[in-house]
């Protein structure tokens, strides 16, 4: 079984992104959406504990509306993380066997 | 595929329902089919029809209606959320003794059992909210 | 309804500060009907939901927090509570409403629905749903 965890908020404000990544596991993705996209930036005091992740097998994703209406630059994002528009949200919805979504 | 959408949220004061809108159709122009849409704790007011947001906003009430209007898609407001929020229906307004009606077209209000059934039926369900 | 799914409901939030302790609740109530596996998961401030003793009277609000005792009754009895969520606000079980349900299956004896997870065994739990509602 493989999970898409969807995270929401900054990891500035919530902690829902570190108990997300306490669980996400080998196989799993991570889609970072709405204000969790602030996590995908590097040089943040996020950025360690999202590559420690992709070392266990975590995979990542932002969403790019979310990070372009945010003024987010794509080329900013830690190499590793993929920019995925809505169709590619859903496609990874689809791919995966449940979605947690870390309200 | 088919999915299930739940949103917990309003328009307006949280991206949910923006996001979730935004998966729906997507979802919908990839050939997928969305069982339902079931709004929950505030997202139950997404289904006013008394929203009247200014004209360089969308409104996001009126989005959900018509994309139910044009895929047919089933938007249940959950009753007990909607009655504590004072979303009702033309039955449910007369039940209580209401004026008027207030639910968006396109709308209908049923009971959680609605959500319980979508996560049972779709493939994949999918919670938006705060 | 032939089809039988594991729901996995994931707690996060407390209680009476926003309504979603509540209306959570109400949906395992209401599920509970549909004979579908259920299972309830309490983690980071969703702890906050099970603590003994909470009194609303002062706030003005209804205090749901019996129902959560009563959930053995409708065949929701299992419940994981997440250790780290716990240890990180200086709880421990024993601030915690003892939740139990009667075992049919052996002379309706008397049993504990809480189980302490670690974030491995929460890992499992939730790659394991089929269905999962997040609060």
């Amino acid at each position: 079984m493989s999970t898409l965890h969807t995270v929401n908020k900054s990891p500035f404000e919530r902690n829902s992104l570190d108990t997300c990544l306490s669980l996400a596991g080998n196989g799993s993705t991570v889609l970072l959406i709405e204000d969790g996209v602030a996590g995908a930036l590097k040089n943040t005091t996020a950025t360690q504990s999202i590559s420690d992740a992709m070392g266990k097998g975590v995979k990542f994703a932002v969403l790019g509306e979310d990070l372009s209406a945010r003024g987010l630059p794509a080329d900013r994002i830690i190499d590793g993380i993929s920019v995925v528009d809505y169709t590619g949200f859903v496609q990874l919805a689809a791919d995966h066997d449940n979605v947690q979504s870390w309200l | 595929m088919k999915f299930a959408i739940q949103i917990n949220e309003g328009p307006f004061t949280h991206q949910a329902a923006d996001t979730a809108y935004q998966f729906t159709k997507a979802a919908l122009e990839n050939g997928h089919e969305i069982f339902r849409v079931f709004f929950y704790h505030d997202g139950v007011n997404n289904g006013t029809m008394y929203g009247v947001p200014p004209v360089d906003d969308r409104n996001v009430s009126a989005l959900w209606s018509e994309l139910a209007e044009k895929h047919d898609l089933d938007l249940v407001v959950c009753v007990a959320a909607a009655q504590r929020r004072g979303i009702m229906d033309a039955d449910e307004a007369k039940r209580h003794g209401k004026g008027a009606s207030n639910i968006a077209p396109k709308f209908r209000i049923s009971g959680l059992g609605q959500l319980i059934e979508a996560g049972i039926q779709a493939d994949r369900l999918l919670v938006f909210g705060d | 309804m032939s089809v039988t799914k594991k729901f996995v409901y994931i707690n996060r939030k407390a209680p009476y500060g926003t309504v979603y302790a509540l209306e959570s609740l109400e949906v395992v109530l209401i599920g509970a009907a549909f004979e579908q596996e259920v299972q309830l998961v309490f983690v980071d401030d969703g702890v906050y939901q099970l603590t003994k003793g909470q009194s609303t009277e002062g706030v003005g609000m209804k205090n749901f927090s019996k129902t959560y005792a009563a959930l053995g009754d409708y065949d929701v009895n299992q419940i994981y509570v997440d250790e780290q969520s716990l240890k990180e606000r200086g709880l421990s079980m024993d601030d915690l409403q003892a939740l139990t349900y009667e075992d049919e299956d052996d002379d309706w004896a008397e049993k504990s629905s809480m189980q302490l997870v670690n974030r491995e065994q929460l890992a499992a739990l939730i790659g394991d749903a089929d269905v999962l509602l997040n609060f």
